[in-house]
């Protein structure tokens, strides 16, 4: 049942939008072109005149379409935000009008090395802070984002192996609370992958990693601070029970933004480590991306770093881009088209130099302030996970909803129409019903106050144990309801077709 | 610090209320002696216009393409930016949004994604795509991977016409999943055999249009040749704008077509970020790397979008998922859309008829020169030259004169003398005709 | 006369003869929830114990259907890729997934009887 209190279906705000392709006005083009030269062409056969199906539409409506969309998205800009493991901070807008200089955004990849020093001095610049805030002696530039760094930091590590002759080590350990891309990235390095069980503390069982750990083992892949908000206290003996074992410790590091200002990874042993610019150092995650992921190397790991890397000589800066000769001898190669990602580049390192090695070590402070904040007040009728303090983030289990038919899901939803975006639900796997928040350093105490007074009173009104019915119903102030997903997987529709055009075009590919 | 809302007062009270002395005691967890280590001889914080000072120097030591004619392309392509599409990608709705895994509070993102899958078919004539890969040559690595998947086969054969970092992207992913790839050697004169080399062996076969010397090709016939073969056609599209002119991969019967589309979404940008354009086949769906969003309807059958076929993914499927990607280039991916919904399919087939008549003027006044052969017969908006001395330092001259003037094919190929005399130029709607006859001129007065 | 005999993995195998019936349980599909996605196995594939034969897909889990025994699968339920609901409304009817011969019966002696299963589920939650 359409519920339409307006003749148009919009409400007040909340416009109701049609796709690009219902808005077919039919040749019109927002983007007036000048005349072209007239020239023979030279496009040998290859010409198509075939209509695409691409809609035309003036530039009032497309500013205007797109504009409305917006509106539907909660964001950053909009509210409080506390997705655990996500890093939901302030993207502060200098980093845009940074990035947007023409010195930047306006240069070339393969322009002469002599007319882009700029652009290496920015790379090295960052490279320079990455390096000294880890106490790490190289970082790989070029990975793309989070799961990017991943796979370059296991990549150096088999080559490593394979250069020390222990090739044959075919077993990455893995916690079970760690994130899916740990297990998916080592399968993409060739790797088996076996999982580490945690303690009751949360951590580590550093006794069952011993227990596994043998010349079959290549690396140990561990995320710290863990995704359950906890220091791994036994780090360093982690670290040495690694390298006794002949294999390489690898640190996930979406939550170095717990750590930054703190202690170096190097201290505790870490031979790599990706690093998220776009959670620890602001960079927007627009929707989905684009991120950076450089991943810090351990002097172990150092000569297989991936090209292409800045060098300083003489005569300035200059990029290595082949691996196999000179700098590049041992790289093992190539993982990403140019330069890495250079316009994340400039922003990381716009609000790296606005907070300073002081302003950084304030914020995570702050954070881990904020979530330990959330942690002590959410407790007067949350379950936490574990008991003590936590870092960045806070986890609480879903015990607190037993026998009231309601479940984390539930709650996260009812979170929606209190104008607060949900929580990270149902991760890591080893806490039942997982609730995990983030609040990060960029949040007010009156923020945190506000979201504290609607998750206790969802909490209480779930406990009142006959609101699951009131709760299952939730949203209902959201641009959607809740939205089926199962129909969209059974019957998956990927694109917009012509109606009468989808019909025969599924029918086809069921044949 | 101007970015950290907590005030000293906040911060004691919240100490209070933790039950700790300072903020220093949550770190009591850390290991004290590696604490103690920590010292860091950095700067301290500055206030915004001292760090607009200090990039803005940085930034003009670089030579940007608004101070000097820029002939430069393999890969990464200088276009028109309409003032719009910059402010739609910056409203903060989209701009600071997650990855939309709360459709209820994320229509705005889905439903881009979902004009952006089906904008990417249509232009490629494939029939599904994804919601983007972090660029181009990434995209053909995640392409040659799924191919093995599907065909149960462990050996790629790529084109000596494909972009040489996707070529090495793809040849670092495969040899760590102990898959084997033969790459031909680079083809400037466009002569080598494909279809001669199709066997029962291969997963696929890549290819790329136009290709890296700028030739173009109708792989119609190899598409049929690896079809009987039971191999993968994956074509790759380094400048998308070449398809408002150009017959589609699909047409041509590829299987997988992927791309960058930097060149329609964003400035050059030193090469990054990019997004990367992934497209299939629908009955390989299951095989696709990267987030997909649907159509469904809500509880009040309100029509909405979500992700969907997340299975395939690495939060659900860990080891087993179709690729480890997570965070991809969804930013990106928008500004393509808003680009390609602001000019619409006439925009889109004018942009891309003005770049081919400003490669055609500049081919036309350099056929004009002595030392300068066109390789190609017939390319989009970028093609190889072959000059009577080496390209290098011809760049490096052009350079001195304050011209960009082409790349020289050697930077992606310096084992290969015979292509040290081979440079590549591109010309696209910003390049002027003056622009065209200042690179030209200067070209005369170098070779000579 | 069938036996069924369940494993850890919460598959049933229905036995007549030296052919099997095999498909998810009851608990399975309740933990897995609203079924969306199964792919079964095509005549001629030679399973071993404990091996991948199946897959099956909620829209937030996915999860394989491993050969209770060894042999050699006689037909996969066609109609199940069409209709993967049937595997929530009827699990251990309609909702199967393939049939197989069986090439070692001494196997089935290592899998649980109804009894043993239920108090397996029941100890497991």
């Amino acid at each position: 049942m359409i519920n339409t209190i307006t003749t148009s279906g919009h409400r007040a705000l909340q416009i109701e939008q049609p796709l690009i392709f219902e808005l077919d006005t039919g040749g019109s083009t927002a983007v007036d072109l000048p005349a072209a030269p007239k020239v023979r062409t030279r496009l040998g056969d290859l010409r198509s005149d075939k209509p695409i199906g691409l809609p035309g539409l003036s530039e009032p409506e497309v500013v205007r379409h797109y504009t409305r969309l917006s509106q539907k998205n909660y964001s950053i800009d909009t509210g409080f935000y506390p997705l655990g493991s996500c890093t939901m901070k302030h993207n502060p807008r200098l980093n845009e009008k940074m990035a947007r200089l023409p010195g930047f955004a306006d240069i070339h990849p393969y322009q002469p090395q002599s007319t882009a020093q700029g652009a290496y001095e920015l790379i090295d610049t960052l490279a320079h802070w990455l390096k000294t805030l880890t106490g790490m002696p190289a970082v790989a530039m070029s990975p793309a984002a989070g799961a990017h760094g991943e796979l370059c930091g296991l990549m150096c590590i088999r080559t490593a192996h394979e250069a020390n002759g222990q090739g044959a080590r075919k077993l990455v350990l893995v916690p079970e609370s760690a994130h899916g891309t740990n297990p998916a990235t080592a399968a993409l390095c060739g790797y088996r992958v076996e999982s580490i069980p945690a303690t009751a503390l949360g951590r580590v069982d550093i006794n069952a990693m011993r227990a596994k750990l043998s010349s079959d083992v290549a690396a140990v892949m561990i995320t710290n601070p863990n995704t359950c908000g906890l220091f791994e206290t036994e780090c360093i003996e982690i670290a040495q029970a690694v390298h006794a074992a002949g294999a390489y410790f690898y640190m996930d590091g979406a939550n170095f933004n717990a750590l930054v200002g703190r202690v170096r990874i190097a201290d505790l042993g870490v031979d790599a480590m990706h690093i998220n610019l776009h959670k620890t150092f602001s960079t927007p995650h627009g929707g989905g991306g684009p991120g950076a992921g450089p991943t810090v190397l351990s002097a172990a790991l150092a000569a297989f770093v991936p090209v292409p890397f800045v060098v300083r000589g003489a005569n300035g800066f200059s990029v290595v881009e082949h691996a196999g000769t000179g700098a590049a001898q041992k790289s093992f190669g190539r993982m990403k088209g140019f330069q890495g990602q250079f316009g994340v580049f400039v922003r990381a390192l716009s609000y790296i130099l606005a907070m300073g090695v002081d302003g950084l070590r304030q914020a995570s402070g702050d954070a881990v302030l904020n979530a330990n904040y959330l942690r002590v007040k959410l407790s007067a009728e949350l379950t936490p996970a574990f008991d003590g303090i936590c870092m960045h983030e806070v986890v609480f289990d879903d015990s607190f909803l037993k026998n009231t038919g309601v479940s984390t899901l539930d709650v996260a939803k009812a979170l929606i129409d209190e104008g607060f975006h949900p929580m990270t639900m149902y991760f890591p796997l080893v806490v039942h019903g997982a609730l995990l928040m983030e609040p990060t350093e960029t949040e007010s105490k009156a923020t945190l106050d506000q979201f504290i007074a609607s998750l206790l009173a969802l909490a209480r009104k779930a406990k009142q144990g006959d609101q699951a019915e009131w709760f299952k119903g939730s949203p209902r102030l959201a641009p959607r309801r809740r939205l089926d997903e199962i129909q969209a997987a059974r019957k998956p529709v990927l694109r917009w077709r012509k109606a009468d055009v989808n019909v025969a075009v599924t029918k086809q590919a069921a044949e | 610090m101007r970015y950290l809302p907590l005030s000293d007062q906040n911060r004691a009270e919240m100490l209070g209320s933790v039950g700790v002395a300072s903020v220093d005691d949550l770190f009591a967890d850390i290991p004290a002696a590696a604490k103690a280590k920590a010292k860091f001889d950095l700067s301290n914080t500055m206030s915004e216009m001292e760090v607009e000072r200090v990039l803005s120097a940085v930034a003009a030591k670089n030579l940007n393409a608004s101070q000097a004619p820029s002939f430069l392309g393999a890969g990464n392509y200088r276009h028109h930016t309409p003032a719009s599409l910059d402010y739609i990608i910056q409203r903060g709705e989209f701009l600071t949004a997650y990855t939309p895994y709360q459709p209820e509070i994320s229509q705005g993102t889905l439903q881009a994604i979902y004009e952006f899958q089906t904008q990417v078919a249509l232009i490629t004539g494939m029939e599904v795509a994804n919601a983007s890969m972090y660029d181009g040559a990434t995209a053909c690595a995640e392409a040659a991977t799924m191919a093995c998947r599907v065909t149960k086969r462990a050996k790629v054969l790529v084109s000596g016409s494909v972009h040489p970092h996707y070529r090495d992207v793809t040849a670092t992913a495969l040899r760590f999943m102990d898959m084997n790839i033969e790459c031909l050697a680079p083809d400037p004169v466009g002569i080598e055999d494909l279809i001669g080399r199709v066997g029962p062996d291969l997963a696929c076969v890549i290819v790329q249009t136009p290709g890296f010397f700028g030739h173009l090709n109708d792989y119609t016939a190899l598409a049929e040749a690896c079809h009987a073969a039971g191999a993968l056609l994956v074509i790759c599209v380094a400048e998308p704008v070449s398809l408002g002119l150009l017959k589609s991969p699909g047409a041509m019967g590829a299987d997988i077509v992927v791309g960058d589309g930097q060149s329609i979404a964003t400035p050059t940008c030193f090469g990054g970020p990019g997004v990367g354009l992934f497209t299939t086949r629908e009955k390989f769906i299951r095989q696709m790397p990267g987030r997909l969003a649907g159509e469904t309807v809500d509880e009040n059958g309100r029509r909405g979008w979500v992700l969907t076929l997340s299975t395939r993914e690495q939060h659900i499927r860990r080891e087993k998922a179709t690729s480890n990607i997570c965070t991809n280039s969804g930013l990106i991916a928008l500004a393509f859309s808003v680009h390609m919904t602001l000019l619409g399919e006439a925009g889109f087939r004018r942009l891309a008829e003005l770049n081919h008549a400003h490669a055609a003027l500049l081919a036309d006044k350099l056929e004009a020169l002595k030392g300068v052969k066109i390789l190609p017969t017939a390319f989009f908006n970028e093609f190889a030259v072959q000059l009577s001395k080496p390209a290098a330092p011809v760049v490096e001259a052009l350079a001195k004169r304050n011209i960009l003037g082409g790349i020289p094919v050697s930077r992606f190929y310096p084992t290969y003398p015979e292509l040290e005399n081979i440079l590549l130029l591109t010309a696209t709607e910003m390049n002027t005709e003056a622009d065209i006859d200042i690179l030209v001129n200067a070209l005369k007065e170098v070779l000579s | 006369m069938s036996q069924l005999r369940f494993t850890k993995d919460h598959e049933w195998v229905r036995v007549e003869g030296t052919t099997a019936t095999v498909g998810i349980t009851e608990f399975a599909q309740g933990q897995l929830g609203d079924v969306v996605f199964v792919e079964v196995p095509t005549k001629g594939k030679a399973l071993n114990a404990g091996g991948e034969a199946a897959v099956v897909e909620s829209v937030k889990a996915a999860s394989e259907v491993y050969a209770p025994v060894s042999g050699s699968v006689t037909e996969g339920n066609a109609a199940l890729p069409d209709a993967p609901d049937t595997v929530n409304k009827d699990p251990q009817g309609a909702g199967w997934f393939f049939k197989m011969t069986i090439s070692n019966p001494s196997e089935l002696d290592a899998l649980m009887d109804q009894a043993a299963y239920d108090k397996f589920v029941a100890d497991a939650s």
